[in-house]
């Protein structure tokens, strides 16, 4: 993408997060290089989300560090960043409307944001859907929304939190192509998942988390074809429930 | 019920007839009370989003406030405006009372507080679906504020005509600081209670009706406006 | 979307108040009773007033007490009551430069058809009411300090009887104008006491009909006080006194005996010429 400070590695380093005291992360840590796509997989409950709304900076973290490169520990989530979750957040106006509202909110400059706009609805291949209202689309088409809001502001990392999960398989091979998309155009992939089959379709590395512990950060082909953890071998064979 | 139907036959006649000194009353009827309610906006749906949106210290004593003062009895109301309006009070110099200008100030009071806290519960229930995503794009006060009010812009409507309903509806705010002052500050609700107390029944009834009339009609034009946009939208 | 929203809004309320300022200028306030607003003398005679000067006239009606309470507090520029204690008072208070006489009509009592107290056809004003307070029939009071009330309590004083005693079981105290003071009379089917013009316009009689009149007692006067400019002086003193002299002059005095409700006079001019 466009030449800018970069903000990776993200260094996350042991990360605690607690809720009412009951521990839901033990101790995380990780560093995410830009480049690879990472997925991040485990069974439910095993912390995916938090992992990435923490990263992110949805969440403040119990103790423990978000670090990014070049800025420090950040409180809030920066314009270098996006995120897309499992059912995304369509605001009540037009397709195109969501749109420059993102890039106003980024700081898009006016002239820029109509041209951004028209080239991410071209590329999620919502163009003819520009002046409908974004609620009255199907799950697919609002998601291919969210990931075109992410595409004007540029992004260096995109979080995805189980985008396709609510999605029908022919929505979320769609989806899963814009996300090579940005992968192709630079943008460092974060995606949890419990599809097995996408994970083996898009990652280059895997983070696998189980009861809100990081068991295993290996390349995609280990950990797909010989996991190291019992529990990772557990969860390949679909034993792994909770 | 003779003054029931007497009341009907006065009604359809006066509306049918656009009888020259009642289309005078409704007409200041309407201007009072829509440019009190559109006051009342300007201020509600901004103060009520913030108390939704922003954390600050006395939060919680505002939000109480605001649904106490829903409650503001018009009288009283009309009566401390009466005491800042009139010469030998505060705001004296300005000239305002027995004027139009009172009588909106007096019902903007009154309405401003329903308008804010029902906004103020209408927008903490919409930022409950948007909080995360506004959140992510790392959207300011200023922002947020905007967005959340835009997007509430059906619901905050309906709030803006409970609004209307109250102000059109009172009569003891206006008849304080406006004084029913024929053919200058009488408006339909001060005109029922003068016809009430020289005994002409039938009349009040009748401009009663009209009074609902009107009132229909309004909530007529916003509900159909409504929905129109609301299929527009394709809101669920 | 929102910006016109927010330039429609603020523009109607620029409109709104700049809508009324202008007409501030002209219009004279005159502070009178429900009572002569209910019969509709003013909207009858002011016209012609407005006619010959060019100035209108608004006029607040309120209960006496609170007209006089309008001009002390300088939000008046007229006042026309009757009260002659009162007026005096607020004359010598140095509220109004001056106090003159414009016309007169008087009260009757005014009770059921049936007269349990027994009182029809008598004329003794407060031996009457002493009746009605002996016999326990129920009477309803103004109540608000007006010029009719005022005029009910020197009666009382009058008869050595306080009606407080009973005040909620046979003496009802309205708080109310004439007109409302007159339909809870008719509801409860009591006695009142009322001026002669509300009760000729008053619709709503039920059983009520006049059980006394003609008593000195009930001969009632009505004054004319211009709001005093050494006070007040932002108060319009040379529009005042136009309606003053217009009021207690030919014009105005013939125009008061000119009006007729259901053929009947129902205000005598008595101004007396300066």
């Amino acid at each position: 993408m466009s030449s800018r400070d970069t903000i990776l590695p993200l260094d996350v380093r042991r990360l605690v997060f607690e809720i009412d005291g009951t521990r839901l992360l033990h101790d995380i840590d990780l560093t995410l290089a830009a480049g690879k796509r990472t997925v991040i997989l485990g069974p439910n409950g095993a912390g995916k989300s938090l992992l990435l709304r923490l990263s992110h900076g949805l969440l403040e973290p119990t103790s423990g560090e978000i670090v990014w490169r070049g800025a420090g520990t950040r409180a809030r989530p920066n314009r270098q960043q996006a995120m897309v979750f499992q059912r995304p957040v369509m605001l009540r106006r037009s397709v195109l409307a969501n749109l420059t509202h993102t890039m106003k909110v980024r700081g898009v400059p006016r002239n820029e944001r109509h041209e951004r706009a028209l080239a991410a609805l071209a590329l999620a291949g919502l163009s003819r859907l520009a002046e409908c209202p974004a609620r009255a689309m199907s799950g697919g088409e609002q998601q291919r929304l969210a990931l075109a809001r992410a595409w004007t502001s540029e992004p260096q990392v995109l979080f995805l939190d189980e985008p396709t999960a609510s999605l029908d398989p022919a929505a979320s091979r769609s989806v899963e192509t814009l996300i090579g998309g940005f992968h192709v155009a630079g943008t460092k992939i974060v995606m949890a998942t419990h599809d097995l089959g996408q994970a083996r379709r898009l990652a280059d590395e895997v983070v696998f988390l189980h009861k809100g512990r990081l068991l295993e950060h290996t390349p995609a082909d280990e950990f797909f074809d010989n996991p190291r953890t019992d529990e990772g071998r557990a969860f390949m064979a679909g034993e792994l429930l909770w | 019920m003779n003054t029931l139907s007497d009341a009907f036959m006065q009604a359809g006649a006066l509306l049918a007839g656009f009888d020259a000194d009642l289309l005078q009353i409704v007409g200041l009827s309407l201007r009072v009370s829509l440019t009190a309610v559109a006051a009342a906006c300007l201020v509600g749906f901004p103060i009520g989003a913030a108390v939704a949106l922003f954390k600050f210290p006395g939060r919680g004593a505002v939000s109480l406030l605001l649904n106490t003062f829903m409650g503001l009895p018009p009288v009283v109301v009309g009566l401390l405006v009466y005491l800042m309006l009139s010469r030998s009070g505060p705001l004296g110099v300005l000239g305002l009372l027995f004027t139009p200008t009172a009588m909106i100030i007096a019902q903007a009071l009154l309405v401003t507080p329903i308008v804010a806290a029902l906004t103020r519960q209408i927008v903490a229930d919409l930022w409950r679906e948007y909080s995360e995503h506004m959140r992510s794009i790392d959207a300011g006060p200023g922002a947020r504020l905007t967005t959340l009010i835009y997007d509430a812009r059906f619901s905050l409507m309906t709030a803006a005509l409970a609004g209307f309903g109250r102000a059109i509806a009172e009569v003891g705010a206006v008849m304080i600081v406006g004084g029913n002052i024929d053919h200058a500050t009488r408006v339909m609700t001060t005109a029922i209670a003068l016809e009430t107390s020289k005994g002409n029944l039938a009349a009040a009834l009748a401009l009663g009706f009209v009074l609902l009339t009107i009132a229909l009609a309004v909530n007529l034009v916003v509900q159909v406006s409504n929905s129109v946009a609301t299929r527009k939208a394709a809101l669920v | 979307m929102v910006k016109p929203i927010i330039a429609g809004l603020s523009l109607s309320l620029i409109l709104a108040v700049g809508g009324v300022l202008p007409s501030q200028a002209q219009a004279l306030t005159l502070a009178s009773t429900t009572s002569t607003e209910n019969s509709g003398l003013f909207g009858d005679i002011l016209s012609h007033f407005t006619k010959d000067t060019g100035i209108a006239v608004r006029v607040v009606a309120v209960g006496t007490g609170a007209a006089l309470n309008l001009g002390r507090q300088g939000d008046a520029d007229v006042l026309l009551v009757h009260s002659r204690t009162d007026e005096d008072k607020f004359v010598a208070d140095g509220y109004g430069p001056y106090r003159r006489d414009v016309m007169y009509n008087d009260f009757t009592i005014v009770g059921p058809k049936s007269d349990p107290a027994g009182i029809k056809g008598t004329h003794d004003a407060a031996a009457a009411l002493a009746a009605i307070a002996k016999s326990g029939s129920t009477f309803v009071s103004r109540g608000d300090d007006s010029g009719t009330h005022k005029a009910e309590r020197r009666l009382w004083a009058m008869t050595g009887i306080n009606p407080s005693g009973g005040s909620g079981s046979w003496y009802k105290e309205a708080g109310a104008g004439m007109g409302a003071t007159l339909n809870t009379t008719s509801g409860l089917n009591a006695y009142t006491l009322t001026d002669r013009g509300t009760w000729l316009s008053f619709q709503n009689r039920g059983n009520l009909e006049v059980v006394l009149e003609g008593s000195p007692p009930l001969f009632n006067p009505y004054g004319i006080i211009p709001v005093n400019p050494a006070k007040h002086p932002h108060v319009q003193f040379e529009a005042a006194e136009k309606l003053v002299n217009w009021l207690t002059g030919p014009l105005g005095q013939a125009a008061i005996a000119g009006f007729k409700v259901n053929g009947q006079q129902l205000f005598f001019p008595n101004a007396r010429p300066q």
